[in-house]
């Protein structure tokens, strides 16, 4: 099949998506209004991702791609956040079984006046 | 003669748009190392949100608008490129590029506001990280829009449309970006 046919046969209303997106944007906004974090948390970060999932369907045509540059973006996506994962543990703890992590003193750093 | 980058299709995908696909997971790594990163600094310093109180989400929602719309304008090119039309695609590109400078002028007009207020680079570590992210997603928006204004020029006259999809998933991944920047310096406070 050619690319012509082939986006022919996929014909997305884009102004359609647009609308949704820019209504998803509205709720992102006025979620934090609402006062509850949980919702808060919804409204920003599972909208933020059910937006970048349109923009790559729709506008990216990832759908219609093979499915191999799908594995390949999401393959650096697992890779990276395994590479953080493990170094999570020594930004997001104080202290473990054989260690504590050390105060920072930015003021001993400073230059002595004499 | 047509560039290699149109007519090898080795891998099933044509080598120019796979290339693309190659910079784009690429930009996963720079892009999501850098906020997998302020992720997990903020979880671990509640504070964050004290600081994260004094951006706008106003200014920020306005500019995801901006970059949603020129998404759209973008699409729009790369569809009128497919039915072999130009010179649309390329009036297209430039309503595109047109989005990109309003963010950037937007986001100037921003960050001379917070740094006014004292909010600076070196203020803390949030503050670092937020010019840093935002700093390098700019500079991704003033990179694709000067590729952008190339790529119209061919376009007007009916070359290498192909270009005008590649671009097109740049900027589309560009928008992606900031949809996540958005929730996590302005909304998440």
């Amino acid at each position: 099949m050619s690319e012509h046919a082939e986006h022919a046969e996929h014909e997305v209303n884009y102004v359609k998506i647009w609308a949704i997106l820019l209504v998803l944007l509205v709720i992102s906004i006025l979620g934090p209004f609402v006062g509850i974090k949980v919702v808060t948390l919804i409204t920003a970060f599972g909208i933020a991702i059910v937006k970048a999932y349109l923009v790559a369907k729709n506008f990216m045509h990832l759908n219609i791609e093979p499915r191999y540059a799908v594995y390949l973006l999401v393959t650096m996506l697992v890779f990276m956040l395994l590479l953080f994962s493990g170094s999570a543990p020594d930004i997001m703890k104080q202290e473990g079984r054989n260690w504590v992590k050390p105060e920072i003193h930015v003021e001993a750093q400073a230059p002595a006046h004499h | 003669m047509r560039p290699i980058a149109t007519t090898r299709m080795a891998a099933g995908i044509p080598t120019g748009r796979l290339a693309i696909w190659w910079v784009v997971a690429s930009e996963i790594v720079i892009f999501g190392g850098l906020l997998v990163s302020y992720i997990m600094h903020r979880l671990a310093k509640p504070e964050w949100g004290d600081h994260a109180a004094n951006t706008n989400v106003w200014i920020g929602g306005f500019n995801t608008f901006v970059l949603l719309t020129s998404s759209l304008s973008a699409v729009l090119a790369h569809k009128a490129a497919v039915n072999g039309d130009g010179p649309k695609a390329a009036k297209l590109l430039y309503a595109t590029c047109f989005g990109a400078c309003t963010f950037v002028v937007v986001k100037a007009l921003e960050w001379n506001m917070e740094i006014s207020h004292g909010f600076t680079i070196s203020s803390n570590t949030f503050w670092s990280f937020y010019y840093t992210a935002a700093g390098l997603h700019g500079l991704h928006v003033i990179a694709g829009a000067i590729i952008m204004l190339i790529i119209a020029e061919t376009a007007k006259k009916n070359l290498e449309l192909h270009r005008v999809e590649l671009i097109g998933i740049y900027w589309h991944f560009v928008d992606i970006v900031w949809i996540f920047l958005f929730p996590l310096l302005y909304i998440a406070k």
